[in-house]
């Protein structure tokens, strides 16, 4: 249950009281007698209500705005590459991984060097290429791979297409699945770890903190990107396995430290004791008081994991190491394995749309997450 | 307007003399909601070594005008019209470097909590010595500033070696008077102490307020105090205002308010005060809340609160009047306020 | 659930603090023992009366916050005992643990001081008060909605209804002390610790509060230790009050006897500070020594040795004086309290 925002602290300020009339429980019943309606309707419907308020505010900050946008389009593409592949898009042409285009062009054997490409081709190179008994004068067929963007025909290809004949604009939006993917579960997973462990390690302090601070010092001294290299020799790394792995380490390394701190400033709080005094034991006061409150932070964290793990994964799939049929990091790795990585503009179709989309994705969480930053500290609210 | 040293010398003064004198003060704070109505039509005067103290709850506005008379609130607050008349001159309408000459060399403040406001990695005396460099821009050498620290830290009750020290390495009272000391670095002609011992023990809130009335007799220095502690303001102030919603109340000589409060509200803060002397009386529960000063009531804006308000309560504001002696009250009904004693009893 | 108790009984006290100690250990190293220890409960003896309020009173530091946390099981004493006797139940509160814990926390509550901080600001109003209640499992929802309702009305939060799903930043810091109240008093207990429930609150709403308890606790035979730095206060919720210096109780006695005979001299030095609100009344002479409090392993005598103006030989060569019956119910602990009646006697 994503909880209301963090109450701003009423200091004795010039400004009056505050406003006693909230909601009324008449709105909340909807008008009928208390005792008829289950809780659970008016937690829900407070749910309801607090999320407006949250999603009002978020509303007035542009750059979250601006970041959701983002984040919608990439959800549109990631929508979008289903619908196309079962209605326009043919399979054999379009499949990302699979699908095979070849546009064929003409070319007529020349003597010596040829004075259009476009048109004309060596000997020595028809017969490296094709046919060693080709001569000069014939013509032959040469498939160019990858091709520029063609927007007419009967297959047209907006992005052009790979090395391998292969439709560029599919894989791109079949990347996004496996960015959104790998973001969500090695965001979740750091949240989850990392909240638990700083609010454990905060409300038990003693050895129990200092063990699990040690241990989130001992991940952070470690480069995470190498690590992850030597795990993918030794693992078979799927993109599951790669979220897992990258949430557990970003979990238990510097997010815990961070949302402990803050659980610790939660921790000393008189409403921990007056839940005490209650009779409230360890677990409930820590998974119903002081995780509650360290949840916005957490969320906080979720959007920057998310920009880091589909950074990462870009960097392994570059590298070759990750077992995943294609990801954006998988596009520029065929681009670069092809020989095609410093090409600069002749064929920007390989990288840019690759590379681009890594960094508007991220872009796109990054600012969600600053625009969440109002949301979650009412001291940065404009009054 | 000092411009020149005058390392803890006594002054001559006059009190009939006014230093300050705040006129029709009216500021409203912009905020999102709309416009915050927190100082309205304040007026009162400072004389020359008066204490005053402006007594009232919290949103009343006191600590609002206070930092006005430093110039010190926040950009969203406006002022609508009134003056602030420091020695004759207009504090409102300076300009931010104007205002700086002021600020310090003739009206300082020791602000609320301020004692819990040193930089704790630095010493205190180098946090002092920052003031001086920052008003006594080269006027003054390392050691002038070193004896005047000293100085500054005698009269305030500290010893020299104290300068050195880390503010973690102070008790409480002992920070509050290093804050007081900072205030007299530039030997200003009125203080403002905001809450000055709220956070203290009683014992050494005694100290301090015995403190700072020797001060300001030797120093011929006024003193604004403000407090929500009608006690500590009995103790120390000449005379006092009581403040409520942004509105001035009651304004008279200390002793002349509390024997006679003329305003309900005032008349039942007093009487919600408990006290150690005298016999046990019933105290006089104040119903409700302070009122939203988005949306301040209309007329009196204590109306809602009020055992005495009548129609005219709700639709004519009572201006701040004259009843003799000094002493001034905005009511209606400000006659009928000995009734409150025997309503009291029954 | 109904608020009716047994009559008090007579004679036996609700609660019984022996030599209550509470020390907490300065470490030095990793690996060593500590040797320091801060005093911040000295060894303190205390009765409380069911349906009585007793006020503890002293400066910051003196113990007092220490020794309600104690009494309220958030703080393990380093020694002593204190005795709970509601009823047939008889417990050693240090000694309550494990399934036993939760039957005490219903008889035994606390109010806080900060209305602000004491209150989850994700709960709802009906969270917070029925959170004992949800929290041992007693009643059902609809049972809990019904009780949170009657004490939002008894301590004049009305119309309830109104308040139940509100949350904390809605309500303004009175109006938050009282369902501090409602939620002390939800269990229907028999003591409750009110740590300075009112020093955060504007004057005029403090009386309000204060009445509501003392209301409160006559109505259902609540008894209180009401922890306070303020004497004014103390003096208008207590029947009695027990005066602390540095973790040891130097006074206690009837509240006004207190008021108008203090004996003890941090007792006289406390009341001649406090500001009394009338500016024609001349308070007299605060008499004590600026010295310094040795809270970390005190030496043996009287605590209050160094600041006190009476000091004599036979308090440096004795230690901390036991307290001693002077007059009515009213014990102080001073070797010297004759001869200070004589002195201030002959000086008035």
């Amino acid at each position: 249950m994503i909880p209301p925002p963090i109450a701003a602290d009423d200091e004795h300020a010039p400004i009056g009281q505050t406003d006693p009339e909230g909601v009324s429980t008449r709105e909340l019943t909807g008008g009928a007698d208390l005792a008829t309606v289950p809780m659970w309707r008016i937690r829900l419907r407070l749910l309801r209500r607090s999320l407006g308020m949250m999603w009002g505010l978020f509303r007035g900050n542009r750059m979250g705005m601006l970041g959701l946008g983002l984040i919608a389009t990439f959800a549109a593409m990631a929508i979008a590459h289903p619908i196309l592949m079962a209605t326009v898009w043919e399979p054999r042409v379009y499949d990302p991984v699979h699908g095979y285009d070849a546009v064929i062009t003409e070319y007529t054997v020349v003597e010596g060097e040829p004075s259009d490409p476009a048109t004309e081709i060596s000997l020595n190179q028809a017969r490296l290429e094709m046919n060693p008994t080709i001569d000069v004068g014939e013509t032959i067929f040469i498939p160019t791979q990858p091709a520029p963007p063609t927007l007419t025909g009967e297959t047209p290809h907006f992005l052009g297409t790979d090395a391998r004949g292969r439709d560029i604009l599919s894989q791109l939006l079949f990347s996004t699945q496996a960015a959104f993917f790998l973001g969500a579960v090695a965001a979740l997973t750091t949240v989850f770890i990392a909240t638990t462990v700083g609010a454990i390690a905060a409300y038990f302090g003693g050895w129990i903190d200092g063990g699990l601070m040690r241990f989130a010092d001992l991940i952070l001294l470690m480069p995470l990107l190498p690590v992850l290299i030597v795990l993918s020799a030794v693992l078979d790394m799927s993109m599951l396995l790669l979220g897992l792995i990258i949430g557990v380490l970003s979990g238990f390394g510097g997010v815990a430290i961070v949302l402990k701190s803050q659980a610790l400033s939660i921790t000393v709080k008189s409403y921990i004791d007056a839940a005490r005094v209650a009779g409230g034991g360890h677990w409930h006061v820590i998974f119903r008081h002081i995780i509650p409150n360290v949840l916005p932070l957490s969320f906080l964290f979720m959007m920057f994991g998310v920009t880091e793990a589909i950074a990462i994964e870009s960097t392994l799939s570059f590298f070759g190491l990750l077992n995943v049929d294609m990801t954006w990091g998988i596009m520029i790795n065929s681009a670069q394995n092809n020989g095609y990585l410093l090409s600069g503009t002749s064929y920007w179709w390989l990288l840019f749309p690759a590379g681009l989309a890594v960094t508007f994705i991220c872009f796109g969480f990054f600012l969600v997450g600053r625009g969440m930053d109002e949301v979650v500290n009412p001291r940065l609210r404009s009054r | 307007m000092t411009t020149s040293l005058e390392n803890l010398e006594t002054r001559q003064i006059d009190p009939t003399k006014p230093l300050l004198e705040v006129d029709r003060l009216v500021m409203h704070y912009k905020i999102k909601a709309g416009e915050v109505s927190a100082i309205e039509d304040v007026s009162f005067t400072v004389h020359q070594g008066e204490a005053v103290g402006l007594v009232g709850e919290s949103g009343c506005g006191k600590t609002s005008v206070a930092l006005s008379l430093l110039r010190l609130l926040p950009s969203n607050a406006e002022y609508i019209s009134g003056e602030i008349r420091f020695n004759g001159e207009d504090l409102l309408y300076l300009s931010p470097e104007e205002m700086r000459q002021h600020r310090w060399k003739d009206i300082a403040m020791v602000f609320q909590g301020a004692m819990n406001s040193w930089n704790p990695v630095y010493r205190v005396g180098d946090q002092i010595r920052e003031t001086l460099d920052t008003h006594y821009r080269g006027a003054m050498s390392y050691d002038q500033q070193r004896e005047h620290m000293e100085r500054l830290f005698s009269s305030v009750g500290l010893t020299p070696e104290m300068l050195d020290r880390y503010p973690h390495e102070f008790s409480g009272g002992m920070r509050q008077r290093a804050v007081i000391a900072m205030a007299l670095a530039c030997s200003p002609e009125l203080i403002i102490a905001d809450e000055p011992t709220t956070a203290l023990d009683v014992i050494v809130q005694d100290q301090i307020l015995k403190e700072l009335k020797r001060i300001q007799a030797e120093l011929g220095m006024s003193i604004i105090y403000i407090s929500h502690d009608i006690a500590v303001i009995a103790e120390v102030t000449d005379s006092l205002g009581v403040m409520y919603a942004g509105k001035l109340v009651e304004y008279g000589p200390t002793s002349t308010i509390f024997a006679r409060p003329r305003h309900p509200y005032a008349y039942l803060l007093l009487r919600s005060t408990p006290s150690i002397s005298g016999p046990r009386r019933e105290l006089a529960p104040l119903e409700g809340e302070p009122p939203n000063l988005l949306s301040p009531p209309t007329g009196c804006r204590f109306h809602p609160r009020c055992p005495f308000a009548t129609d005219k309560c709700v639709t004519d504001e009572p201006p701040l009047e004259e009843i003799g002696g000094g002493h001034r009250v905005a009511c209606w009904h400000h006659e009928q306020v000995p009734e409150l004693e025997e309503a009291l009893h029954r | 659930m109904t608020a009716t108790l047994p009559p008090p009984r007579t004679g036996e006290p609700l609660v019984e603090i022996r030599d209550l100690e509470m020390h907490f250990p300065i470490s030095k190293g990793l690996f060593r023992a500590p040797t320091d220890f801060v005093h911040a409960v000295d060894g303190i003896s205390l009765d409380i009366a069911p349906g009585e309020s007793v006020g503890l009173v002293g400066e910051s530091g003196c113990g007092k916050s220490s020794t309600g946390r104690m009494l309220v099981k958030l703080m393990e004493p380093t020694g002593g005992s204190i005795i709970f006797r509601d009823g047939d139940y008889q417990r050693d509160v240090a000694k309550v643990k494990g399934s036993e814990i939760k039957d005490f926390r219903a008889r035994v509550q606390m109010i806080f001081q900060d209305p602000y901080e004491s209150m989850n600001p994700r709960r709802t109003i009906f969270d917070t008060i029925s959170e004992p209640m949800a929290v041992q499992g007693v009643g059902s929802v609809a049972e809990r909605e019904e009780r949170v309702l009657e004490l939002l009305q008894l301590v004049g939060l009305t119309p309830a209804e109104s308040f139940l799903f509100r949350y904390p930043h809605e309500l303004s810091g009175g109006q938050r002390q009282r369902v501090a109240v409602a939620r002390a008093l939800v269990m229907n207990p028999t003591f409750v610790v009110a740590d300075e429930p009112t020093s955060m609150l504007d004057v005029s709403i403090r009386i309000s509060i204060m009445e509501l308890m003392t209301k409160l606790g006559q109505d259902l035979g609540v008894s209180y230790l009401y922890i306070t730095h303020d004497l004014a206060v103390a003096r208008y919720m207590c029947d009695r009050i027990a005066v602390m210096y540095l973790g040891k109780i130097v006074e206690i006695g009837p509240t006004e006897e207190i008021l108008a005979n203090p004996k003890h001299p941090y007792t006289r030095a406390l009341l001649s500070a406090v500001p009394v609100p009338d500016p024609s009344l001349k308070r007299p002479p605060v008499e004590i020594k600026g010295g310094i409090s040795a809270a970390i392993n005190p030496p043996p005598e009287c605590r209050f040795i160094q600041r006190c103006p009476f000091a004599a030989q036979v308090c440096q060569e004795n230690p901390h004086p036991p307290l001693e019956q002077q007059g009515d119910r009213h014990f102080v602990a001073c070797y010297r309290v004759d001869e200070i009646d004589s002195v201030t006697e002959a000086a008035s």
